[in-house]
């Protein structure tokens, strides 16, 4: 095979990777002010509050860290495999991508030190943090990837290095209603992926809350991701786009019914298919192209030789690499799986230290 | 300012602030996992209440390593897009390497570690740090061998094709004689910044117990009790469940003494090396370091000068004759070239390439930068020695530390961690503000890197986002740093159990 087409694919595996595990911990970041509020009134429901939000905060706790590094692995890879295609996409895209490092920053902070303080203005601050740090990634992602397949106004430049393609629009033009369809589309997925993840996670109250949330995010989610993913399809998809955009829509369906018949495991494995699904649906559309130019078909940046600008690095790094990604990436993905086995135990408020256990509503 | 001079100040923030949480991740995550280990194999409480006592303040330091270094690796994008285009061939592969080798590993298992207490066993608990301390290791590797290259550039070709470099030897890259030296001079800095605040917090806490009211000290808390909340610096800490807390600081001093001195030593010794490998690659980088104009042999070392260091007007008023002529060349009367002969030098050989030169280069960096922040570099890590001796030989003996009672030593306790850490700094400033007006050696000019179609104001908006930021995040974590210093290892309760049997109800010891 082609070693620019294996790793067009395995920096799709990494966004793939990146979606379904940073989704879930982003959509429960989002939750937190939802599904951390108590249904309990009066004091007993302010000190039942801060246990939920501190169940929901330990059931990603052990993970979120290790899922937001196939994010930079994304990046590296697609650095280290296409220059050209890394140098005009973190250009292009400057502002919306400030935008998301700094909700990545003060949310990293928000997980970190939000216990790390006693006063209630602390914590609810830091976890304003952790909503606003988790919902601007989770919608700027859908966004910024809705652009991509749409394609940008990318165009061929000369300097002193030579040949390049550079993005010709603003942070504006990158603000169009399909782009904003995608957005909307990964925003409302995490927040069910999230949610089915909390009812699989805890037990009690939240697992009961979560699951009754999940249904309705994911309805809602369910109408933005077909017609995003039909847009998609009718912009530029091909036979195999088609297929994995129905597959996710039928996994997330199936997902939803899993959720109401309370079979949480089943419900995760269908939204997490449906995110893997619908973000190789993305790519797929995408494929032989990597950024495609609205604005001049000579700019737009790809891997195939026939057309566009070729975007892939020398033949030595693209071999150096694959090596080093086919011996490293399954351990990686076996110690990761390893550590969501540790600590796959159930979670309660009971599970908290430092506070009286509150009445629970277990179910069977 | 323009596009260019803001990427490169945004470039300078960025990293040199990334760069002051880097080394403590690195030598502390050893020294907890040191810890950590000396508790499994003895079961002492003491060793468990280290152990936690430092990881809770190596979480706290990690934690705003890890949220800016998110930011370096998409800065090459966003700000140096031509830079990428042109060496990610070769610059874009030990990135890729650095996320896919050690991010990971790093990020897994320190969340194994933080979460894993009582619910795995104990040996492999400990092993976690070790992991997430080879992680940092291997991470250092990777990215100095990127920055390796930038400083000497080896394993590559210029393609004819597109005009851009391309790899040709990836071993040559991981193995260029810039890394070999520098990759051990990072590590056993950070050793050094993470020996001296382990030596630094130690001695803060044994001056607190040896300046404390006698009749305070006895006091025995109930046992069991947690002693912590008895106001700031824990008044009734000296003796609680059986811990000997003043035993135990005067230990983990010493340890941290012993790490410093001895990566000190390593400092010293790879920054030797280093010094003669730049003199080779490099030359106007050393030049630049001594403010030397006119070639000399032997050349001497100069302390310290005054003056505007351009050539004309400097005046250095200590000097020490051959040493310069030593560092460089390793021979007490070798030639060291000056500023204008490799000025002169470089204009001829760089002329016909438009990447490497026009009528407006002077390939000189900015000197007194480059002068200044190498002394400062190295004057910080002797004070830093020099503290370790000095700890080294009060820790001596056991019991009251009445020696650490007048103040001088609180500000000389407080002083301490700055030393080897804002050497690191200085180090960082003088390395790559050395290099230019180089973004690659001979290859590539700064000004050619930056982001040709990134406007100021972009650049501008950013630079105030993370400066701002960054800025109330200093804050934040110096407060919370503190608050966690103080409290001390007293702070922390007794030692989990890991069992087998899973009690379903039972708290965990650690949750967010």
């Amino acid at each position: 095979m082609d070693l620019a087409v294996l790793w067009f694919i395995l920096i799709a595996v990494l966004w793939i990777g990146y979606f379904c595990l940073e989704g879930f911990d982003f959509g429960v970041g989002m939750l937190l002010p939802v599904l951390g509020k108590s249904r309990l009134d009066g004091a007993a429901g302010v000190a039942d509050t801060e246990r939920r939000k501190r169940v929901m905060l330990t059931a990603i706790g052990p993970h979120w860290d290790g899922n937001e590094v196939w994010l930079l692995t994304a990046g590296g890879a697609t650095f280290a495999a296409f220059r050209e295609w890394y140098a005009t996409l973190f250009d292009g895209f400057y502002l919306a991508l400030l935008l998301i490092l700094v909700a990545l920053i003060v949310r990293v902070l928000g997980f970190e030190y939000r216990g790390k303080g006693e006063t209630a203005a602390w914590r609810s601050g830091w976890d304003k943090m952790i909503v606003f740090g988790s919902f601007i990634p989770a919608l700027l992602w859908g966004v910024a990837f809705g652009n991509i397949v749409r394609g940008t106004p990318l165009r061929i430049r000369e300097n002193e290095l030579g040949q390049g393609v550079e993005f010709a629009g603003s942070f504006f033009s990158l603000l169009n209603p399909f782009a904003l369809v995608g957005g909307l589309t990964t925003l409302f997925l995490f927040l069910t992926h999230g949610a089915i993840f909390l009812a699989l996670k805890t037990d009690g109250d939240i697992r009961h809350d979560a699951r009754a949330l999940a249904t309705k995010l994911g309805a809602v989610a369910a109408l933005f991701a077909v017609v995003f993913l039909v847009w998609t399809n009718l912009l530029r998809g091909n036979t195999g786009s088609w297929i994995l955009s129905g597959v996710a829509a039928v996994t997330l369906l199936a997902a939803l019914a899993a959720n109401h018949v309370g079979r949480e495991g089943w419900a995760f494995v269908g939204t997490f298919i449906t995110i893997l699904a619908a973000v190789a649906a993305l790519f797929t559309a995408l494929f032989p192209d990597v950024m495609p130019s609205t604005a001049d078909p000579n700019a737009t940046l790809t891997i195939a030789k026939d057309h566009g600008f070729y975007a892939a690095n020398s033949a030595l790094t693209l071999k150096i690499m694959t090596g080093a990604a086919l011996v490293f990436t399954p351990i990686v993905v076996a110690y990761q799986g390893w550590t969501y086995w540790m600590f796959r135990k159930r979670l309660t408020t009971k599970h908290i230290p430092g506070v009286s256990s509150a009445p629970e509503r277990v179910e069977a | 300012m323009d596009a260019l001079e803001l990427a490169r100040w945004q470039f300078a923030i960025t990293t040199v602030y990334h760069f002051l949480f880097v080394p403590i991740t690195i030598g502390l995550s050893a020294i907890v996992a040191g810890y950590h280990t000396a508790w499994v194999r003895t079961h002492n409480p003491a060793m468990y209440k280290m152990t936690r006592f430092l990881g809770k303040l190596f979480i706290i330091n990690f934690a705003l390593g890890l949220a800016t270094g998110i930011v370096q690796e998409f800065q090459f994008g966003m700000n140096w897009s031509d830079y990428s285009r042109m060496v990610g061939d070769i610059f874009g592969a030990p990135l890729a390497f650095e996320a896919l080798l050690t991010f990971f590993l790093e990020s897994v298992f320190i969340g194994v570690w933080v979460f894993g207490w009582g619910r795995i066993p104990e040996k492999l608990h400990a092993a976690t740090m070790w992991l997430v301390h080879i992680g940092t290791v291997l991470s250092a590797f990777f990215i100095l061998s990127a920055n390796s290259w930038m400083q000497n550039p080896v394993g590559y070709h210029i393609n004819p094709d597109n005009g851009r470099a391309e790899l040709t030897d990836f071993v040559a890259v991981l193995t260029n004689k810039v890394q070999l030296v520098a990759f051990p001079h990072v590590i056993t800095a950070a050793y050094m910044t993470a020996g001296g605040l382990v030596m630094a917090i130690s001695l803060w806490h044994l001056r607190r117990l040896s300046t404390q009211a006698p009749a305070l000290e006895t006091i025995e808390t109930e046992a069991g009790a947690p002693s912590h909340g008895k106001g700031r610096g824990g008044a009734h800490a000296a003796i609680t469940d059986g811990t000997n807390y003043r035993e135990t600081y005067r230990k983990a001093a010493r340890v941290g003494a012993i790490v410093t001195l001895v990566a000190s030593l390593g400092v010293i010794v790879t920054g030797d090396l280093q010094g003669k490998v730049m003199t080779q690659v490099q030359p106007m980088k050393m030049a630049a370091a001594e403010g030397v104009y006119q070639t000399e042999a032997p050349a001497p070392f100069s302390v310290f000068a005054t003056g505007n260091l351009e050539g004309t007007e400097a005046t250095h008023w200590i000097q020490v004759p051959g040493l310069l002529s030593y560092l460089g060349k390793g021979n007490f009367s070798a030639e060291i070239e000056g500023i204008n002969d490799i000025k002169a030098e470089y204009k001829t050989k760089y002329a016909d390439s438009a990447l490497t030169n026009d009528t407006t280069t002077e390939f000189t960096p900015y000197v007194p930068v480059a002068y200044w922040t190498f002394r400062i570099m190295i004057g910080l890590g002797m004070l830093g020695t020099a503290m370790s001796l000095l700890t080294l030989w009060i820790t001596r003996k056991k019991g009251d530390l009445k020696v650490l009672r007048p103040k001088w030593w609180h500000w000389a306790i407080i002083a301490t961690p700055f030393f080897p850490l804002l050497g690191n700094s200085f180090g960082w400033i003088f390395t790559e503000m050395g290099r230019q007006p180089w973004a690659v050696q001979g290859v590539l000019l700064t000004r050619f890197g930056v982001s040709p179609r990134t406007s100021a104001t972009e650049v501008l908006i950013s630079m105030i986002v993370y400066t701002l930021l960054y800025g109330a995040l200093a804050v934040v974590e110096v407060k919370l740093f503190l608050k966690y210093l103080r409290r001390g290892a007293e702070d922390i309760g007794e030692p989990p159990t890991y069992s087998h049997i899973d009690d379903e109800d039972r708290p965990l010891v650690y949750t967010y």
